[in-house]
């Protein structure tokens, strides 16, 4: 490491050092939207875990820092996996059906970052639950 | 560099580490290098999260998931279930003992609910081994907005309009002890942080080492910039191994980026930082007894005036301050005085970090804003007293402190409502007792230490104590008498008007605050000779409760003396003139059959 | 200087700034008790532990009591030193004190002498409210000077600054903490396996008896009544100007003809004078001085007549021991002298003569042990006993010293000049040396041969004398923080001298470990050096090389100055030792 000559040097190094920190500091913050990767044995089997890489690539790529990526487990409806669930705060959430590496990708830039739902992909737009 | 989607933090602290945490983070590594998802996950350990009553503790991010007393063999399940799966652990999670409900966010939890964390801001947050993780939690920001935008005095001013005060007990305004030091030209001027944190059962200066050590080293060096030192002192007990370790780490990594050292951030302001190791002597704390111990001098106080700010180590300004008022300083830069004068009341602004203990649910670190209550604090945060017993006495202040009764648990907790009960806020400590502790006993536990820790220098507090002590041993003996009492008082307070350091001149709170609020109890140790408590040996018997007792034998077999008498299925008694209250049947009986009277 | 402005007691003063409450009590003559606080005022040093809490006063505005002797005066303070407060404060620090003190005043060595004790009168205590348990020490009895009981130490810490900062010898220190506090040598080491340069200083402040001399009296005592033993006494210069203090003479009262008077009724053989060896001292010395000056040989020559600094010199500049002069002590030069060349001459067997010296030194009494001082398997001296132990020998055999008529001492080995009698004061040496040095090097008659230069109190003198063609150079200092200063700077190469005198204690002998206490009273030493001086000029020889039986000693049994025999009998060498 090269001594910091400068506070703009300083500005530099901390915003390469927050993407890594943002990972903790969406968990407490307002806006923060969840999107859920089913991840038992049927989904990681069809792929969820590639599908799951992508998300969280494509939400770096995108800057994007209010996203919590989590897994789940079995959302019960393994023909359609890898299933993945967005979940906006105070809104209903979404469900979408096989959804590759490509499709995750399409989910960060068309839902989270324009706000666009990929209506050919959606299961349902809520289930209720009951836990 | 790696797409982490997940972290998981354990907890670092001493405490958290002595109860296998590390162990945790291996095994929580193997396994997620064994499930092939290393690029995925990352493991963080990070400093104490102040719950240590539940320690280790591991937090799941982006989850916001915090699990509680984490075995190293839980780890394996975590991952499996967890990380890879998406389930949590249930049985992991907090149990909340009055609602008995599961409770799986960190700010759930009523223990961290009405904490505001400025000084323990990153603590269980960052990971303090890596500096790139303090820089992104804005570490250096202020220390940056000090050395480009403000003049040493607009620091200055900035710490005064704060309000912040010291501590590490006395509670002298920051700010000001900053103006005076600045103030006496030298040419040679030193900053020292105070981390010989002495109280028995305080630990916020070690947690604060342990889990942000940056934002020690940051605010040592705002302070040198305002009051023109370039060289720091942090004396540190060696008793303090990993935040020693941990200093270390930081201190080099910030001088690899130039944060400290010569032309900080190219500004010409050079500073730099150096350890000096206390053998953990309790009067070292003292500001002078320090500046001799790091000038390699017996660690004793001297009279005061000169102060440090005239003449202080090497006899150059000195100005010390203690790690948690440092560690208030870049935040009061970084959102203004005015938002820390918000927090806190109009006296004593900000928060203070207590290390709660004793018979409360939650013992652990908190810090919560000046002006919160001691029943807050002990019922709200600390979940109440253990094993529903009857809360009887809060002791602050540690051994220069005192005790505080049910009566004034609603005092909003600051410098002067604690003096003006008789007690103070030292550097924190907050040592809860139920109905099964005798005051007579605390009081002589307090000064057993403070008469092990005078330095001896000065008479009241070298013999007085010693006297004071003996006076109490008598009583506790059974050998006292209500002039012993009336005794207490008057050396007490000769003792506090005569010694030469805080240490002698606050020795007798203990003793004086007992005597004040639980009268009665000594009178009864002098009068009836009896400890209400059970607790003096000399004062209590062991006595069998017919009604309980099923005379199974068990006592009468492991009475040494033996002073047991009974037969079998019968009903047994104790010899009170052979007994020698060694307690052995007491710990024996499965019945509860054996009391203390 | 600014002045300040206070109150104490209703009465205004107006103090400089930086003095003290003390300082401004005095001033109104307002006595605030004290026992840790000691202002040796001519030296520059103030024992300011503050550590005994006895001045308490209290200061308006101020929460707790205030140390009079270390709090610094402000301007409108408002002081009040004798209120029910102060008082019961000072009178339980005092009970504390004796609490954890043996009371066997009655048949202690300080008794009447103490510090504690006259306090604890002036305080009218009469019973200890709180007493309790008491430390306990192994007394160290393992050097021939010091006995230290730390049963008796009430941690005034003035020993402390007398070993660490004024002397620089570092061995004195507290151990341990609380009230298992002591002082001790580091490691806790006995006093002679540390560095002890045994000055003494440490004794001459100590309030109570927890330093005090290795006491020799009654080895005299059975010297005297030893049929078998013919005993020689001799007394240093300094002893004279001290020994009246102990019956009541003012200081400064020379009462030699009355000591001489009073030893010959405690029944020595001879009463001799080390004033007779100081002169003898300087014949050697300064043919040394003038031997290494024409030879090329090692500079500055430095004296070595104090056994304090000597021991100094080899704990701490033992790189340095080929530059003080090899001469033996004056009473050590006196020791030999008696058991040879006296002996002989009145026919008695050395091995049956005795000879005790009385010294204001408690170096010398172990020096008298230093093994390389004898001859012939004889210690060259048998016993040293301190101005403080001959008073009270005297006391002992009822002898009322400032009673006795005025008595000479006895020949060959009483004579002496004024050149010795000054060897009792800072800078009295090398001013004999002078006298003697340049009337051999010129060849002329020093008529002026009061140096004034190299007098008084100052830690360290100098001066330039012109002696033929060359200036020589002078150093003085007395005290051995400021002979560390001086040798470091000749270490360092910073400074050059020719010859430069050093005495261990401040002021040279007059102020010696075992002199009357002074109790902190520095006018005393102020006084006795007055009377040194006195003595000289009422001399009428006052130079060494003039004193007859000087010159009939080197022509009937020495020969020459640092001649062969005087060699081997007057010279000695040094032992490199350890510094720790």
């Amino acid at each position: 490491m090269s001594k910091l000559k400068s506070i703009e040097e300083l500005q530099k190094i901390r915003q390469a050092a927050k993407d890594n920190l943002d990972l903790r500091s969406t968990a407490e913050s307002e806006d923060r939207i969840i999107i859920r990767v089913g991840m038992a044995t049927c989904g990681i089997a069809s792929g969820a875990r590639t599908t799951m890489n992508a998300i969280v690539d494509e939400l770096r790529e995108q800057n994007i820092t209010n996203v919590s990526v989590t897994q789940t487990g079995c959302m019960g409806y393994c023909a359609e996996e890898p299933l993945v669930e967005v979940v906006f705060k105070d809104k209903p959430s979404v469900i979408y059906g096989h959804v590759d590496a490509q499709r995750g990708r399409e989910i960060v830039n068309e839902h989270i970052k324009n706000g666009r739902l990929l209506q050919n992909a959606i299961i349902t737009k809520s289930f209720e639950k009951i836990d | 560099m790696n797409n982490y989607r997940m972290h998981l933090l354990v907890c670092g602290g001493t405490g958290c580490t002595s109860s296998d945490s590390l162990k945790l983070v291996d095994e929580l590594k193997e396994s997620i290098e064994k499930h092939g998802i290393s690029n995925e996950v990352e493991v963080v350990i990070t400093g104490c999260f102040g719950f240590c009553e539940k320690g280790p503790i591991l937090k799941v991010y982006p989850d916001d998931v915090f699990y509680v007393t984490v075995k190293p063999e839980d780890a394996e399940e975590i991952v499996e279930e967890h990380v890879i799966k998406g389930r949590q652990v249930e049985r992991l999670l907090y149990v909340e003992p009055n609602l008995k409900v599961k409770l799986e966010g960190q700010k759930d939890l009523p223990f961290y609910k009405k904490q505001i964390r400025i000084a323990l801001r990153n603590c269980g947050f960052i990971n303090p081994e890596d500096i790139n993780e303090c820089l992104a939690a804005d570490g250096y920001q202020a220390l940056a907005k000090c050395l480009c935008e403000m003049s040493k005095e607009e620091v200055i001013e900035t710490v005064i309009k704060s309000g912040l005060r010291g501590r590490g007990g006395g509670g002298f305004p920051t700010g000001l002890k900053w103006k005076y030091t600045s103030n006496n030209a030298s040419d040679v001027k030193y900053i020292i942080c105070n981390a010989d944190e002495g109280d028995p059962g305080a630990f916020m200066d070690r947690s604060i080492l342990e889990g942000d050590p940056h934002s020690v080293l940051e605010a040592m060096a705002i302070a040198g910039y305002a009051i023109g030192a370039e060289h720091g002192y942090i004396y540190i007990r060696a008793e303090y191994p990993l935040a020693i370790h941990r200093l270390e780490i930081a201190i080099t990594q910030a001088r690899e980026l130039g944060l400290l050292g010569i032309d900080i951030l190219g500004t010409g302001f050079n500073f730099d930082v150096e350890l000096r190791y206390g053998a953990g002597a309790f009067v070292c704390g003292e500001e002078t007894a320090l500046i001799h111990s790091i000038e390699g001098a017996r660690g004793e106080p001297s009279t005061k005036p000169p102060f440090p700010a005239q003449c202080g180590v090497w006899d150059k300004p000195t100005c010390v301050n203690n790690v948690e008022t440092l560690a208030n300083i870049p935040p009061i830069f970084l959102r203004g005085a005015d938002w820390f004068r918000t927090i806190g009341t109009e006296k004593s602004p900000g928060t203070k970090v207590f290390a709660l203990a004793g018979k409360v649910n939650n013992v652990g670190l908190v810090e919560v804003p000046m002006g919160t209550t001691l029943r807050e604090v002990i019922y709200d945060i600390g979940g109440g007293i253990k094993n529903n017993k009857e809360f009887k006495a809060v002791q602050t202040g540690g051994p220069s402190g005192g005790c505080i009764t049910k009566e004034n648990l609603d005092i909003p907790i600051d410098y002067e409502s604690l003096n003006s009960i008789g007690s103070m806020m030292g550097s924190g400590g907050m040592i809860v007792m139920d109905e099964d502790n005798c005051m007579v006993n605390i009081a002589k536990y307090y000064l057993e230490f403070t008469k092990e820790e005078s330095c001896g220098k000065c008479t009241p507090c070298r013999v007085g104590n010693k006297r004071l002590l003996e006076i109490l041993d008598k009583i506790t003996q059974g050998n006292g008498t209500e002039q012993d009492l009336a005794d207490l008082v008057e050396l007490g307070e000769i003792i506090k008007d005569t010694s030469l350091c805080g240490l002698g001149q606050t020795a007798p709170n203990p003793v004086l605050s007992t005597l004040h609020y639980f009268y009665d109890e000594y009178l009864a140790h002098v009068r009836e000779k009896k400890c209400p408590a059970a607790v003096c040996e000399s004062l209590l018997s062991y006595i069998i409760l017919p009604e309980k007792c099923v005379g199974c034998t068990a006592c009468a077999k492991v009475c040494p003396v033996p002073c047991i008498l009974g037969e079998v299925k019968k009903t047994h008694v104790i010899d009170q003139s052979k007994c020698i209250k060694c307690g052995a049947c007491y710990n024996t009986c499965k019945f509860s059959a054996i009391a203390k009277r | 200087m600014a002045m300040v402005n206070l109150t104490i007691n209703n009465q205004k003063v107006s103090v400089e700034e930086g003095r003290t409450i003390l300082d401004a009590a005095n001033k109104l003559k307002i006595k605030i008790p004290t026992l840790c606080h000691l202002d040796l005022e001519n030296i520059k040093f103030v024992n300011q532990s503050a550590s005994c809490r006895v001045c308490v006063v209290e200061v308006e505005g101020r929460r707790n009591l205030a140390p009079s002797c270390s709090t610094p005066v402000s301007e409108g303070m408002v002081v009040t030193t004798n209120s029910i407060r102060c008082i019961k404060a000072r009178r339980t620090m005092v009970e504390l004190l004796l609490s954890n003190h043996p009371k066997d005043c009655l048949i202690c060595q300080k008794s009447l002498d103490c510090e504690l004790q006259a306090l604890a009168a002036e305080l009218n205590i009469r019973e200890i409210k709180f007493d309790g348990e008491r430390a306990r020490h192994e007394i160290d009895i393992s050097s021939q000077s010091i006995v230290r009981n730390m049963d008796k130490c009430i941690l005034c810490r003035r020993c402390e600054t007398m070993c660490n900062e004024v002397q620089t010898v570092h061995v004195l220190s507290p151990v341990n903490r609380g009230f298992d506090t002591f002082i001790a040598p580091s490691l806790n080491l006995p006093m002679n396996e540390s560095t002890c340069t045994f000055c003494g200083q440490c004794v001459a402040v100590c309030p109570t008896a927890a330093l005090t001399e290795v006491n020799n009296i009654s080895k005299v005592w059975d010297a005297l009544n030893d049929k078998t033993k013919y005993v020689v006494v001799q007394t240093a210069p300094a002893v004279r100007a001290a020994l009246g203090e102990e019956f009541g003479a003012e200081p400064g009262t020379s009462v030699t003809g009355k000591m001489v008077a009073g030893l010959r009724k405690l029944g020595f053989d001879n009463v001799f004078d080390t004033d007779f060896a100081a002169d003898l001292t300087i014949m050697e010395e300064a043919t040394e001085f003038i031997h290494r000056l024409q030879h090329g040989g090692k500079l500055p020559i430095l004296t070595s007549c104090c056994p304090g600094w000597v021991k100094f010199f080899e704990h701490q500049f033992s790189d340095m021991l080929d530059i003080p002069s090899t001469s033996k002590s004056p009473h050590e030069m006196f020791g030999v002298i008696a058991k040879t060349y006296y002996a002989n001459k009145i026919g008695i067997d050395p091995q049956d003569m005795y000879v005790v010296s009385v010294m204001p030194c408690l170096a010398k009494k172990y020096e008298a042990a230093r093994p390389e001082l004898a001859h012939d398997d004889m210690q060259d001296v048998d016993t040293v006993i301190t101005t403080r132990e001959l008073a009270k020998m005297l006391k002992e055999a009822n002898i009322d010293l400032m009673s006795l008529e005025d008595e000479d001492f006895d020949n060959p080995l009483g004579e002496s000049t004024g050149a010795s009698v000054i060897f009792g004061t800072t800078g009295g040496v090398i001013e004999a040396a002078l006298r003697t040095a340049y009337e051999w090097l010129t060849e002329e008659t020093l008529e002026k041969v009061e140096f004034h230069e190299l007098r008084g109190f100052d830690g360290i003198k100098e001066a330039v004398i012109k002696i033929n063609d060359l200036d020589v150079k002078i150093a003085v200092a007395h005290g051995l923080g400021n002979a560390r200063r001086l040798l470091e700077q000749i270490r360092d190469g910073k400074a050059t001298y020719h010859a430069i005198e050093i005495m261990a204690c401040p002021g040279g002998c007059i102020g010696g470990g075992g002199q009357p206490y002074h109790h902190g009273n520095m006018a005393y030493l102020q006084k006795r050096m007055e009377c040194i001086y006195k003595e000289d000029e009422g001399k009428t020889i006052r130079k060494s090389h003039e004193n007859p039986y000087i010159i009939k000693l080197y022509e009937e049994f020495l020969g020459e100055p640092y001649g062969e025999k005087a060699h081997k009998l007057l010279h000695t060498h040094y032992v490199k030792r350890v510094k720790m």
